[in-house]
């Protein structure tokens, strides 16, 4: 039984049935054994709705609305960039247990999701991610090693959103997702949407990702109403990877997320996120449907937080192993390396050298992360305004010149400006 | 702080009128539009209606429907997407119907605008500006009089300014729509009927500035919004007294512009500061804190304030009491004077 039966309220007929298996409804404080056990069954599940083109196993199976053309160089790049992020994903989570970093946010067991989405786009799109998004940052040529200060504490976030095509991560859940509407509007108004004449290559869209916990926050709600009733040409990428830190999905929605679109007005596809075959074919789908005029669309993308919250967060308190256990076997990334070994689409040499490259980025991302500059004080006031507010010039010429009295008493100043 | 210089004015050749605060900035928007096809409208009942105080009155016609955006009724998400357009390159000035409606677009004012320049150290600019008609006096129900300016001038990242007459109206919203920051933009609702005289080839402050508005020798009031009326017409009445009042009109509340204050203060040695705020923790402590600080050995007396009170605005049959009034101030000033 899938928790959007067992969180409905029983109608009279469904009395006898539920009788021997009920749990107990979902409002109260914490979730019983019985509430856990059945969500783990129902998120091992994901529906018949759920679009897959890869099983587990790696067989390519069809489906009647999606399919995609792809090369063989294409998934061996998509296996490629899963590694790669995974990797880089391991080192940020190996560097806050060294002291390294204050905190890490793992994107484990969510590469297929985010590759399969990220790979949907095109240069001239926009992403708004949440703080997870290690993956599509990667799709958006942003490497790795720019995402090490927000971690360290050395900036809120380094890359140019108007040269990368990705907004700075958004740490307020579900912030993002009126600021990815309003910018869709832009380019709806700008007249980059629907063109069909001398070059529709040149339209856009905007995806903005977010949670299954973000779901029950009223800025996703604005997005989608907003996005509905001006047409904006937004996709709304939905990671349900089941855990709000501590919070299954059931805890936010009684209804599967992908079914709250049709409230809207607007297309809603839950597809299987451990699939990146499936992911970006319906990715694709959704952004030239977009692109041409037909959003707003909605994409659940079924998956799992195969790691904790945060390197902050202990998932031992809240989940059972079994749960992880079970989503191990639809790992992504084996997924996706049975299928290559399955139809030798790729062979030993190929598997080693991605497995090398990783080493170099991993090796790479360590060198930079520990080589970070320390932001030198008067780095605090810059940039508060984009014309100088003469209080904040005030507070840090005082500011500057405290620390200056230091020096006169020979204090160790390094990192100050003078 | 090197007094404000005046700006040159645009190339409006349109001959002195009279006008209202609203018409002013109508005035404001409809040239903003003109220069700028980035330049949005957007809120509640703006098109149309021209908006409850109609002060967006007639621009929905002229500029079409994606110039001038009714937006459905949730003021975070109006600001959110205002926020998404400005990051795409357009300037949209988001009306909010009443101050007291703008707490649910809080979390986008202070998690997202006022952060977003910071964040990107200038990469992403958020040329924004929220038109909030505020202050009581209207006897409205609850949530139509309040003066949060205070709750917005204590965020780091805003500009936030108050007009307090139709020449500052017309003036300060072109240039808060042309800042490359974002402007909450506070008018005072009851005298958005109020008229002067507007020359709009007339030389004008900056925006960051306060003004002077009447000059004199005993006791320096500085204010804004709609207790800059109030306040002159305190002075003028305590001329009847004998007694010399200047007063300020801070015009910007963050970054405030405190040199003139400072320097009348020198002169005075006195000084009261009036809003409708509630005073715990206000624009009002603020200015009375940095003055103490900076003109301490000019002072005759303790800065005084005048406020409404730490209470939730009241039924509007005990607004007048709240309400600082003409009486009110005076009393201040006489207590300033006695001490």
């Amino acid at each position: 039984m899938s928790p959007e039966h067992w969180t409905r309220p029983s109608r009279p007929d469904d009395r006898d049935r539920l009788a021997d298996t009920a749990v107990p409804a979902a409002t109260s404080a914490t979730p019983t054994r019985e509430q856990v056990i059945a969500g783990l069954r129902a998120t091992s599940e994901g529906g018949a709705d759920l679009v897959q083109l890869l099983t587990p196993e790696g067989q390519r199976v069809s489906h009647p609305d999606f399919d995609i053309d792809i090369t063989d160089e294409q998934l061996r790049g998509m296996y490629r960039d899963m590694v790669l992020v995974r990797r880089a994903d391991r080192e940020g989570n190996a560097l806050q247990r060294q002291g390294q970093l204050g905190i890490w946010v793992p994107l484990l067991g969510q590469e297929a999701a985010q590759i399969g989405a990220g790979r949907a786009m095109r240069p001239q799109d926009m992403a708004f991610p949440s703080y997870r998004e290690h993956g599509v940052a990667w799709c958006r040529g942003i490497d790795p090693t720019e995402l090490l200060g927000i971690f360290r504490g050395t900036d809120h976030g380094s890359w140019d959103p108007n040269e990368t095509g990705m907004s700075l991560y958004t740490i307020v859940i579900g912030n993002q997702c009126v600021n990815a509407t309003g910018y869709a509007m832009g380019q709806k108004f700008e007249g980059k949407v629907g063109n069909s004449g001398d070059d529709p290559a040149s339209n856009e869209a905007t995806m903005v990702f977010f949670g299954d916990g973000a779901t029950s926050q009223g800025d996703v709600h604005e997005g989608m109403v907003w996005a509905s009733v001006y047409d904006a040409p937004v996709v709304f990428f939905c990671q349900n990877n089941q855990w709000a830190i501590s919070e299954p999905t059931e805890r936010q929605s009684r209804v599967p997320l992908y079914e709250r679109a049709k409230g809207y007005g607007f297309p809603g596809i839950r597809v299987d996120g451990n699939d990146v075959l499936a992911t970006l074919a319906v990715s694709q789908w959704a952004m030239n449907e977009a692109r041409q005029g037909n959003g707003p669309l909605l994409i659940e993308a079924f998956t799992y937080r195969m790691d904790a919250h945060t390197t902050s967060d202990d998932a031992t308190r809240y989940r059972l192993d079994d749960e992880l256990e079970a989503w191990k076997l639809k790992d992504p990334i084996e997924r996706l390396r049975a299928h290559l070994l399955r139809e030798e689409l790729a062979d030993q040499e190929f598997f080693d050298r991605v497995d090398s490259e990783a080493d170099e980025l991993a090796a790479r991302f360590r060198e930079f992360c520990v080589n970070m500059p320390e932001p030198p004080p008067e780095r605090m006031f810059s940039a508060v305004y984009a014309e100088e507010s003469p209080v904040v010039a005030a507070q840090r010429e005082d500011y500057l010149n405290y620390l200056a009295g230091f020096a006169d008493s020979g204090h160790d100043t390094e990192g100050s400006v003078r | 702080m090197a007094a404000p210089t005046m700006e040159s004015t645009g190339s409006s050749t349109t001959p002195t009128q009279t006008i209202t605060i609203a018409k002013g900035l109508n005035n404001a928007l409809r040239n903003a539009m003109e220069r700028d096809p980035k330049v949005l409208v957007m809120g509640e009942d703006v098109g149309k209606l021209g908006g409850v105080f109609r002060v967006t009155d007639g621009l929905q016609k002229d500029f079409g429907e994606h110039r001038v955006l009714d937006t459905p009724l949730a003021e975070s998400g109006i600001i959110g997407t205002a926020i998404g357009l400005a990051m795409r390159g357009f300037r949209p000035v988001c009306e909010i119907q009443f101050d007291g409606f703008i707490f649910p677009g809080f979390d986008q004012i202070v998690s997202q605008l006022s952060k977003m320049h910071y964040r990107s150290q200038g990469k992403v600019k958020v040329p924004l500006v929220i038109r909030v008609p505020f202050g009581g006096g209207i006897g409205a129900v609850e949530h139509h009089s309040e003066s949060p300016e205070s709750l917005f001038a204590h965020v780091a990242g805003l500009k936030v300014v108050s007009c307090s007459n139709p020449v500052d109206a017309y003036w300060m919203l072109q240039q808060a729509i042309d800042s490359d920051d974002p402007v909450l933009f506070f008018e005072p609702k009851r005298r958005y009927w109020e008229k002067a005289e507007l020359d709009p080839t007339a030389e004008h402050l900056p925006l960051v500035s306060s003004a002077v508005l009447r000059t004199g020798s005993d006791v320096t009031v500085a204010t804004y919004g709609p207790m800059v009326k109030t306040c002159m017409d305190a002075a003028t009445a305590a001329e009847e007294d004998g007694n010399d009042v200047e007063v300020v009109d801070l015009r910007s509340l963050s970054p405030l512009d405190l040199g003139p204050v400072a320097e009348s203060v020198r002169r005075t040695g006195r000084l009261v500061v009036v809003s409708e705020s509630p005073p715990e923790s206000s624009v009002t402590s603020e200015v009375a804190t940095r003055i103490q600080q900076e003109c301490f050995y000019s002072l005759e007396a303790p800065v005084l304030r005048v406020n409404g009170f730490d209470t939730p605005y009241p039924p509007s049959k005990l607004e007048e009491g709240y309400l600082p009034d003409l009486d009110r101030v005076l009393d201040a000033v006489d207590r300033s004077l006695a001490y």
